[in-house]
């Protein structure tokens, strides 16, 4: 079954990330799905769509569970079923999973799947402390350990073994910011010098400002249904044509190697088989740079690169447009925002908008593959997409 | 005759920090040692499990300094914390006290040392740490 497409993608939405005030994530959402809606005029939401599923990974942050009937109400879905998924980051990639599980089980036909997460409305420590839950309570939280902390004891590791530096996670930051001061629903449309993302503060050594993502307000979604229905709702369908997803143990002392993701190289392999295409098939990647270490860790958990070759892809200036392999050309987690909960389906977004041809100044030349990987806390949770261009 | 042993829990665990005690489990089936201490083995699953005491020294396999603290935390930091390899060959995420940053290194040999316990706060649990060895 290797190529053959899963589902499809008839259409696809995203609300501008950034700091939202005075909106709430279910507005965003509607946001989000209004984009989706607009785009694909012989979609009926409310007569075509069967389901929802919903990514958010805090309750904490609105004081708001039971997303699926929150978001629900609010598209007048009532009384059609709407399902919450929850892995941290990849919250909104394990909505699409089973959204996508679902389809071809034959439960449904056409779904609804997305993410929301608001979070600008909380101070920092706050939002540190919400995040932090996604790791292990009694021995990392515990001892004071934040999600910066844990990006940067696997830098540490990583710095040490292969001799990168602080200047080649700096490298990452300032491409992610070149793409996001051309992405206009970016969080920060700007760019950064390497002096810039060098002589910030530190946040948890050797991390510093610039090399963490952004707290940012965001919703996306995507509708999905079974290939052979596709072009009754679009003549621009996108196939998912492979997925993997794993995990690790929650916590990172237990885990054998701190300078890869066992999760992340399981789920790309399993996507790579299922799609039958090979790492120097994928013409653009979103990855899931929460930390710039993470990005330079996924350019080798992906296949880009060896072990211990990241660093230099990147510094050679390999994951621009036009060198061997496109990396966040939406400015990524860095730039473009990290809602977590609708940071999977935003990365799908992306892709979606690239095969079809319609990311504007930062579009790869006739890409037609293209691939996500979305990272759930520290690495704990991974999921792996590869989409292709319909014919 | 063997005793009756107390529960092999991380409440348990933190029971044993409050008398300065660094304490993992091992499996009577099949030997494997366990920090933090489960009930039930993960490899074989047998529920026989015997507290062992640690010799609570190590070295740093990698660590960070907190800048950026949760809520909790704000009024300690700067502080770090590592992943430190107990001579044992388990492996376990603590703060190290007694060092300046710029002195930690991945290698750098640490033993365990413990905070009274707080009776208040939540949980009141007292907290293990590491500092350099000599």
């Amino acid at each position: 079954m290797s190529g053959k497409p899963l589902v499809a993608i008839v259409t696809a939405g995203l609300a501008k990330f950034g700091k939202r005030e005075g909106l709430y994530g279910r507005e965003l959402f509607q946001e989000a799905a209004k984009e989706a809606f607009d785009r694909c005029p012989n979609l009926d939401p409310k007569k075509d769509i069967e389901a929802t599923f919903v990514g958010m990974m805090a309750e904490g942050f609105e004081h708001q569970g039971h997303t699926g009937p929150t978001v629900n109400a609010w598209l007048g879905f009532a009384p059609k079923p709407a399902f919450r998924t929850e892995s941290a980051c990849a919250s909104s990639s394990a909505a699409l999973a089973f959204g996508m599980y679902a389809v071809m089980s034959g439960a449904y036909d056409v779904v609804l799947c997305g993410g929301i997460e608001k979070m600008t409305n909380r101070s920092t420590p706050e939002v540190t402390e919400f995040l932090a839950t996604a790791s292990d309570f009694p021995f990392e939280q515990w001892h004071g350990i934040t999600f910066p902390g844990l990006f940067a004891m696997m830098a540490t590791a990583y710095m040490h073994r292969y001799g990168a530096t602080e200047e080649h996670l700096a490298h990452v930051a300032v491409k992610n910011h070149y793409y996001g001061a051309r992405n206009p629903k970016a969080h920060m449309q700007i760019e950064v010098t390497l002096e810039k993302v060098l002589s910030s503060r530190y946040v948890a050594w050797p991390l510093k400002l610039f090399d963490c993502s952004l707290i940012t307000d965001g919703a996306s979604c995507v509708v999905i249904t079974r290939p052979e229905l596709a072009r009754k709702f679009t003549d621009t369908p996108v196939y998912i044509i492979g997925h993997g997803a794993a995990q690790d143990n929650i916590a990172l002392y237990d885990r054998d190697d701190l300078t890869t993701s066992r999760a992340a190289r399981e789920a790309a392999q399993k996507a790579y088989k299922m799609a039958g295409v090979e790492p120097k098939d994928i013409d653009v990647a979103e990855v899931h740079d929460c930390f710039t270490i993470a990005e330079i860790i996924a350019y080798e958990d992906l296949g880009f690169c060896g072990r211990g070759e990241g660093k230099d892809l990147v510094a050679e200036g390999q994951t621009y447009v036009g060198g061997k392999i496109p990396v966040n050309t939406s400015g990524g987690l860095k730039a473009k925002g990290h809602p977590v909960g609708a940071t999977g389906t935003g990365q799908i977004y992306d892709i979606y908008k690239q095969l079809i041809g319609e990311a504007g100044p930062r579009q790869v030349p006739g890409a037609e593959i293209g691939l996500t990987h979305n990272l759930g806390g520290s690495a704990a949770s991974a999921m792996v997409w590869i989409l292709k261009r319909g014919d | 005759m063997s005793e009756q042993q107390p529960p092999a829990t991380i409440e348990q665990f933190y029971k044993f920090c409050a008398e300065k005690k660094f304490m993992a489990v091992r499996c009577k089936r099949c030997g494997t040692l366990h920090l933090p201490p489960k009930p039930i083995c993960r490899e074989c699953y047998s529920n026989e499990m015997e507290w062992v005491e640690l010799s609570g020294r190590g070295k740093i396999v990698t660590y960070t300094v907190i800048h950026v603290a949760p809520t909790q935390f704000v009024d300690m930091a700067p502080y770090a914390v590592a992943i430190v390899e107990l001579d044992e060959g388990v492996k376990i995420t603590g703060q190290v006290r007694d060092a300046k940053p710029e002195e930690l290194k991945i290698g750098m040999e640490v033993v365990v040392d413990f905070e009274e316990a707080q009776g208040e706060g939540w949980p009141p649990w007292p907290r293990y740490f590491f500092k350099p060895a000599k």
